[in-house]
């Protein structure tokens, strides 16, 4: 399949790669690509939350893989991005348990709110709205993902609340 | 009160931390197994617990263990299975999160029963940031010489690690996440070789799931036989239930299984009944998987019986009268959800996470997905129905790994128990345009609309 | 040990497979193989074609298998019997996994060059029905260009996944793998780079079905009107055999493939200079013709023996109704005449 090719700027800091390589020590020394999940999480986090195809031959050629058994992967998964996408991200579950609990309403109310449709990014970069399957929090409905944190309980003002705090930059996406 | 032993410390303040976890008896399972007992002292206290796998196949775990092949001389290898996703459960996390040392200790424990070096725990990557207090709770039980280089001065040497996945709930069935782990997509591996002869890095594999490992501690300092004495029959010990859905008090509960599941539904200390004054239309009791029931069938077996929550209970009656455990993922539903819609919703949940593998799943979970979507927006026809029937029958039991029967059993569940429901949707198209169709006007109302008349 | 297939007996070595037990015994109990390639490690398991029903697990436990087993990947044990054709419950599965396999294939035989040598279409011809149940809109893939040699449809595909395996074992820089998942998945390289390994175009061969064709011979004949003769050149490229089969018309090579054995996987892999470059008389030596199945589409060119006249007793009848409506669109100047047409 045909796919649009997004240019990336790379920078593997000093402190990303010694992440990068306390990972690989994890598992025995032949067995690397073992690393290649927890080592593409890094990697996108410290790199706006996307992966290029540079950036995944980079982490190909650190863990010592073809380029192909990157791609595999990174397109199998559904947490890692293809493409540049929205600063702040709004995953919310969509699955039964939050749709009971009116989950649907809330992602209307939040595209509405912020000009886009779902899987669409605002014009800022700052924003982006998707909907994902179950992520495990059915009883703390409706929720949704922001970063590495869920943001559970919601409700229309908690959403208002959460858009000016990414607005005024007080959301911390990733826990280092 | 019923007795609990994986959520009694909970409630204490810092059981998180290291210390607090170790002054309220933490790792006593560990110094115990290491200084008294043998390892195979240890797997056959939990074949006497009867523990059985609390992932949803409920395979007895002790058994599971005696199954890894020690003649090899291969290394071996205890991964937990935290790849938490059926919808409906969200037990693990709450233990990983609030008393994640338990899981730890558990998994010296274990580790230690099976001869394993070297054991990963592999987490959901939506969990990111339960993935960080574990790896530091890792890192301070490390520091405190529970793991390493001879543990205790017993010879016993593990290193333990979390992984962290990367969104796809197919790498919750064993064989997968052990491919997800070796770096690799998700695809479910074909068995036979089973992961015990042959699993990460082609090495002997036990895979569990974390409920099932955090209760090996409580066996090992107690015993196996004190273990089988709670609960009932061939469901013993506690079992986490993740309650949601229309309720008073979702979260999750432990409960000694056997409960009557009218107490566990109507209790103040467990759900509270309802939350709202709308009567209760359905249940899945065991994550989004197995069979959904409808409200006759909920408290009462067809026999008669007072419905439990044990395995065997609740699968008394078979597909026909019955669902199963599962997961423990409790979702309630009342008179303003729809059946169909849910159904849907759940379809459209397995067509995402087909591996696409194999042919049944991969082209069967999209095909009921589109016209479940049909029937719920209005563009049902009446073959639908005995169509989805159909198409579930052929996913059923064809396919390499249990997804594709876990994608079958609520499409032919929904209409087992609630074909009314759909022949609705696609007599009256313009009445269920709404998604909320069924908030003002619940299906009771309108039943007799497609109920067969005798004139 | 000695297994038992629809009641014929066989006995077979340790670590034979069911499907490669049936194989021996041949004929009607061999079950159809859409993914399974027994020169490629690690193949089979996924299509599900190939499921049979265990009715007895072996002499040492008898019981029988719940499920219906993968035949290719299930190992035969002393005493083993197995229900293949002879079983309704396994016919209905293959029906099933035709189903399934069909309702997003393009069913666009009549312009597809594996058309006459396609697995799918003989699944189907045998498995399959003539109406459709599935009504919603096929999937589609955007079209990917892997380069000049092979042309990739992925709409056709089957994720047998016989490719990736023969990029990884027979090359050591595969490029091109399965990507995305679910219904989704795809075949590709995902940044659209030419495959251009000397043994890639095995992936050609070995594909099932018309996902993956030869460029070269791209919409040049219909399989059936070539002409099939073994050949073999002096091929200098290490791991290369030489020996193919070249696909004529009149005097010209139009194709150049593997040699495949009756289950349609070829006896050894060659190379792309052989495949692709070689299309001159003069690059091979020819052995002969080469013989397929009778029921072949292929064989309905037969040229290697002298068919004899088949009369049908009611071909008179079937042509009648025929004939009349050609009448009726045939022009006054040039009318058929009934009589003169089946005498």
């Amino acid at each position: 399949m045909e796919r649009t090719h997004y240019k990336q700027e790379i920078n593997m800091t000093e402190a990303l790669m010694s992440r990068i390589n306390e990972l690989i020590s994890h598992y025995p020394e032949d067995k690397r690509k073992s690393a290649l999940l927890p080592v593409l999480h890094e990697v996108q986090d410290a790199h706006d939350n996307w992966l290029s195809i540079e950036l995944q031959d980079k982490v190909a050629e650190i863990l010592l893989i073809k380029p192909v058994e990157v791609y595999e992967v990174v397109t199998f998964y559904t947490m890692f991005n293809q493409r540049p996408i929205g600063k702040y991200m709004f995953e919310f579950c969509q699955t039964s348990p939050c749709c009971l609990n009116g989950v649907e309403d809330l992602m209307d109310y939040t595209c509405e709110k912020l000009g886009v449709g779902i899987g669409e990014t605002t014009a800022d970069g700052l924003f982006e709205v998707r909907g994902v399957e179950c992520l495990g929090a059915c009883g703390y409905a409706p929720m949704m993902q922001l970063g590495d944190f869920y943001k559970e309980h919601l409700t229309k003002e908690k959403v208002d609340q959460l858009i000016a705090d990414c607005k005024d930059d007080k959301i911390i996406l990733h826990d280092k | 009160m019923s007795q609990k032993i994986l959520l009694d410390k909970i409630n204490i303040p810092g059981i998180k931390t290291y210390e607090v976890y170790r002054q309220n008896g933490g790792y006593a399972s560990v110094e115990k197994a290491l200084k008294t007992l043998t390892p195979d002292e240890v797997v056959e206290e939990v074949k006497t617990s009867g523990l059985r796998g609390r992932g949803g196949a409920g395979f007895p775990a002790g058994m599971k263990w005696s199954f890894i092949d020690k003649k090899s001389g291969k290394p071996r290898h205890l991964v937990c299975n935290a790849d938490e996703s059926e919808p409906g459960t969200f037990k693990d996390r709450y233990l990983m999160e609030y008393i994640p040392h338990l899981l730890i200790e558990g998994m010296i424990t274990s580790s230690y029963a099976l001869g394993a070096n070297r054991s990963y725990i592999y987490i959901r990557g939506e969990y990111m940031w339960v993935y960080k207090i574990l790896e530091r709770a890792i890192a301070e039980a490390k520091a405190a010489g529970w793991l390493g280089k001879n543990i205790l001065g017993s010879g016993f040497d593990l290193d333990l690690y979390v992984q962290i996945g990367g969104g796809a709930y197919i790498c919750g069935e064993e064989t997968a996440l052990i491919e997800s782990l070796e770096g690799k997509r998700g695809n479910p591996r074909i068995k036979p070789p089973f992961p015990a002869v042959s699993g990460l890095w082609a090495n002997p594999t036990v895979v569990n799931n974390v409920e099932t490992i955090a209760a090996v501690p409580w066996i090992v300092n107690n015993s196996g036989a004190d273990y089988a004495k709670i609960g009932i029959g061939r469901s013993t010990g506690t079992k986490l239930i993740s309650a949601s859905g229309h309720i008073k008090n979702p979260g999750v509960y432990e409960i000694e299984l056997g409960l009557s599941v009218y107490e566990f539904m109507n209790s103040d200390e467990y759900l509270g009944g309802m939350s709202s004054d709308r009567p209760l239309k359905a249940f899945v009791p065991g994550g989004s998987s197995v069979p959904v029931l409808p409200a006759h069938l909920i408290y009462k077996t067809a026999a008669g019986e007072d419905r439990l929550m044990s395995y065997e209970s609740l699968s008394d009656g078979g597909f026909a009268t019955g669902s199963m455990l599962g997961s423990g993922g409790f979702i309630v539903y009342n008179d303003t959800s729809c059946i169909v819609r849910n159904t849907w919703n759940f379809s459209r949940f397995y067509h995402h996470e087909s591996c696409g593998q194999c042919t049944p799943c991969r082209e069967g979970t999209g095909w009921m997905e589109k016209v479940l979507h049909r029937i719920e927006n209005g563009h049902g026809r009446e073959e639908d129905i005995d169509l989805l029937v159909s198409i579930q029958s052929k996913i059923e039991g064809n396919t390499i790994c249990p997804l594709g029967d876990a994608a079958a059993w609520p499409v032919a569940a929904a209409i087992r128990h609630f074909r009314d429901e759909f022949e609705y949707h696609i007599r009256f198209p313009e009445k269920i345009k709404n998604r909320d169709h069924f908030v003002a006007e619940p299906f009771e109302k309108v039943k007799h609309l497609v109920t067969k008349q005798t004139v | 040990m000695k297994v038992t297939i629809d009641g014929q007996e066989i006995e077979v070595e340790a670590g034979t497979t069911i499907l490669q037990a049936a194989r021996m015994i041949g004929g009607d109990v061999v079950p159809p193989a859409m993914c399974y390639y027994s020169k490629l490690k690690g193949s089979g398991g996924k299509c599900r074609c190939c499921l049979v029903d265990v009715t007895k697990g072996s002499d040492a436990d008898p019981r029988p298998m719940p499920k219906l087993m993968a035949s290719c990947v299930t190992g035969c044990q002393d005493g083993m019997e197995i229900a293949s054709k002879a079983s309704p419950r396994v016919q209905e599965a293959r029906k099933s996994v035709t189903e399934f396999l069909l309702i997003n294939h393009p069913l666009d035989c009549p312009i597809c060059d594996q058309a006459g040598e396609c697995d799918l279409q003989n699944l189907s011809f045998e498995h399959g029905k003539s109406a459709s149940r599935y009504i919603e809109e096929k999937r589609t893939f955007e079209p990917e260009d892997i380069g000049p040699n092979i042309q990739l449809h992925m709409n056709r595909c089957i994720l047998c996944q016989r490719c990736v395996q023969v990029a990884d074992q027979l090359t050591d820089d595969r490029v091109h793998g399965v990507m995305d998942r679910g219904d989704h998945a795809n075949i590709s390289t995902c940044i659209s780079k030419a495959i251009t390994n000397e043994f890639s175009g095995n992936m050609i061969d070995v594909c099932p079905v018309g996902a993956l064709t030869d460029k070269t011979f791209r919409f040049k004949s219909r399989v059936w009107f070539n002409k099939p003769y073994n050949a073999h050149r002096e091929c200098t490229t290490p791991g290369c055999c030489g020996k193919t089969t070249v696909w004529m018309f009149g005097n010209e090579i139009q194709r150049v493939t593997g040699r495949k054995d009756e289950f349609h996987e070829v006896e050894e892999f060659i190379c792309n200079t052989c495949r692709f470059d070689k299309k001159e008389l003069t690059d091979w030596v020819i052995e002969g013709p080469r013989e397929f199945e009778k029921d072949s589409v292929i064989n309905q060119n037969n040229y290697t023996q002298k068919l004899e006249k088949v009369e049908i007793a009611t071909e008179k009848n079937i042509l009648l109704g025929r004939d009349q409506d050609r009448k009726k669109i045939s022009m006054a100047s040039n009318p058929l005449d009934i009589n003169t047409q089946n005498s």
